[in-house]
């Protein structure tokens, strides 16, 4: 969307109509600004300003109901604080009109609220809001706040403040878009809950001049002045169809019915909520360090068989990783053996495991134990595994404990490049896409400066993963790093031969309906485009224009 | 001069609804009330401002004081609003 400006979409859905601007803001009255003489009849236009005001927020506090009642009426009581109506007096006492009188009175709480805790700092804004409205009713001036309109309008201002907004009425504000805020924000909650987009740090957009039609999509932060009427049918029928596919539930598969189990990473038994709620059909990823941080000692095998039960017992399918420590992720009972000036090179992972090999076979124990007699189907794999001899070792010891299906996680090099040995050894495997590509890339995870090395799309990262897939000739391999969340990259992992993917539950819904959208073959000539290209970028462009359901599901 | 000393029990402190709360009962006192911190200059209690000004939290104790007939009582109510709970 060229010409237009962006800022954060909080609120999803779009909304075209004319920008109604706040009123503006209220000017400080002068300094040294003085009244004619009647120090009496002043203070009582000052306490009587702050009365109106008073009413006026209870009122409107009255009409709103619910939440907007008890934040209009708490400003109220602010605007009668006899401690503000003193300090005016003082200030008219010595001289001052009653207008300034109120502006330094409010400076000087303020002040105070404004050096206090995070809390106190948010109540400044409210401060300020009912100090302009003072302000405004001493001078005559329009009150701040939302303009009468007889025509649906999109809202435009700095930002907005609840008593702004108690009033507004759904059917008459089709967008809101502010200068300030952030997905916390005012007007961002004040949006998700009437269900009305919203679009907020969107710089440049109170210079937009009133009346000029704007079409705000809340979900992309786009704001687009002047749209044509076909953009906004466009626009409209983006967000159904969206809100359509994200509502849509069952197993993952292709548009041609290949099938692309749609799993997710938890992190213990507090994330299975979460799982279930986004449709996922088992567990890709379960990382047990919850655990084992924090103690001197690992956990008893009663301990870890309730824990692993809590899983187990809610899928049909459940993929365990065995513990992952290491010097970055230190633990007492497990202590490194001598200075490791690179963590994530030193002994982590299937390392640590095999110098302490009661720790991973009570570990195995206490899986094998936890899933006995649950309907479940359990696989086990270990971490930082670099050949085959590793993986058969760590086979063995699953199917001595009487674990049935033992992999492995592909996050070293090496193990991508033989993938074949390995897949001889175990029965199936799970791409690390994040430990993957800082090991192929040199450039450690922690590091931001970074961060373009361990972009997903990275022509090399995809070519790992596409070796891994050939090498695992037919032995299951899915991805559980970040890069399965990503919906076109999810369909390019598809298109690379990955066969189930893994993610954080949230980005569940929208790699189900990016995959549903497109066919194996479109995904494979999307996998084809990303290998081709040189960087990252390119293969994110040269992967979407083979996969035109994305941009139609606004993804 | 009656005074309480209490510790604050309400999981906001005294902000928010319980801050509302006390100073909407300090308001109803005829009398003049304040309220502050054990060793600092105790606040007007009928001003909101004044009181989340002081940003006292959950579990730190508060010392409220009147003077004049009926202090006792009125120091009474006021002390029940913070250390109710769930007030």
């Amino acid at each position: 969307m060229p010409d237009g400006l962006r800022g954060l979409g909080v609120s999803p859905g779009v909304g075209a109509g004319p920008v109604r601007l706040i009123a503006g803001a209220v000017p400080e009255p002068p300094v040294g600004d003085r009244h004619q003489g009647d120090a009496d009849a002043e203070t009582a236009r000052a306490v009587g300003a702050l009365e109106a005001v008073a009413a006026d927020l209870e009122d409107r506090g009255a009409k709103a109901g619910g939440e907007a009642r008890d934040v209009l009426s708490a400003q109220a009581m602010m605007a009668r604080d006899p401690g503000l109506a003193e300090l005016a007096g003082q200030k008219i006492t010595e001289g001052s009109s009653a207008p300034r009188a109120v502006h330094e009175a409010f400076g000087v709480f303020r002040g105070l609220l404004a050096g206090a805790g995070d809390y106190l700092a948010g109540r400044v804004a409210d401060l300020d809001d009912i100090r302009d409205r003072a302000v405004a009713e001493l001078l005559g001036l329009p009150m701040p706040g939302v303009p009468e309109s007889d025509e649906p309008f999109v809202l435009v201002a700095r930002d907005l403040a609840p008593a702004d907004t108690a009033l507004l009425d759904p059917a008459k504000v089709v967008a809101f878009v502010t200068e300030e805020g952030g997905p916390t924000s005012h007007t961002a909650i004040l949006a998700r809950s009437m269900g009305v987009p919203a679009v907020v740090a969107c710089p440049g957009c109170t210079g937009l001049a009133e009346g000029t039609v704007v079409l705000v999509d809340g979900g992309s932060g786009q704001v687009r002045p002047d749209p044509s009427g076909e953009e906004i049918v466009r626009a409209h029928a983006a967000v159904a169809a969206r809100s359509a596919a994200l509502t849509a539930t069952g197993p993952g598969a292709t548009a041609d019915g290949h099938a692309v189990p749609l799993l997710a990473n938890v992190g213990g038994p507090r994330d299975v909520a979460a799982a279930l709620a986004h449709g996922a059909e088992g567990v890709g990823l379960f990382r047990t360090e919850f655990l084992f941080l924090d103690r001197t000692a690992p956990p008893g095998e009663e301990e870890q068989v309730a824990a692993y039960r809590a899983v187990l017992e809610a899928f049909p399918y459940v993929v365990v990783r065995t513990l992952d420590a290491g010097a970055d992720k230190p633990l007492a009972f497990l202590p490194v053996t001598g200075e490791e000036p690179n963590p994530a090179l030193g002994e982590r992972g299937l390392r640590m495991l095999r110098r302490h090999p009661e720790v991973l076979e009570g570990q195995l124990r206490a899986l094998a134990g936890a899933a006995r007699d649950l309907p479940v189907e359990l696989l086990v794999m270990a971490p930082m595994v670099a050949d085959a001899g590793e993986a058969r070792d760590f086979a063995a010891a699953c199917r001595a404990a009487g674990i049935g299906r033992a992999g492995v996680m592909i996050e070293i090099p090496a193990a991508a490049l033989r993938a074949r040995d390995l897949a001889a050894e175990v029965d199936f495997f799970s791409l690390g896409t994040n430990d993957l590509a800082q090991y192929a890339f040199a450039a450690d995870r922690q590091v931001g400066a970074l961060s373009r090395l361990q972009d997903p799309w990275q022509p090399a990262l995809l070519d790992l993963v596409a070796l891994t897939a050939e090498g695992a000739a037919g032995t299951p391999c899915g991805v559980c790093g970040e890069a399965a969340g990503d919906p076109a990259l999810a369909c390019v992992l598809t298109g690379l031969g990955v066969t189930s993917l893994s993610m954080s539950p949230p980005a569940l819904p929208a790699v189900r309906a990016a995959l549903a959208a497109h066919t194996t073959d479109q995904c494979r000539r999307a996998a084809t485009a990303a290998r081709a290209a040189h960087d990252a970028d390119t293969a994110r462009q040269g992967a979407r224009a083979e996969l035109p359901g994305l941009s139609a599901l606004g993804l | 001069m009656a005074e309480r000393r209490v510790t604050v029990q309400t999981e906001a402190g005294l902000h928010a609804r319980p801050a509302a709360l006390f100073v909407q009962a300090a308001t109803k006192v005829p009398m003049d009330v304040v309220v502050g911190r054990p060793d600092t200059d105790p606040v007007n209690a009928k001003s909101i401002l004044s009181v989340i000004g002081l940003d006292v939290r959950h579990g730190e104790e508060i010392v409220i004081s009147a003077e004049g007939d009926g202090a006792e009582t009125a120091l009474d109510r006021l002390a029940a609003t913070v250390t109710a709970n769930g007030a």
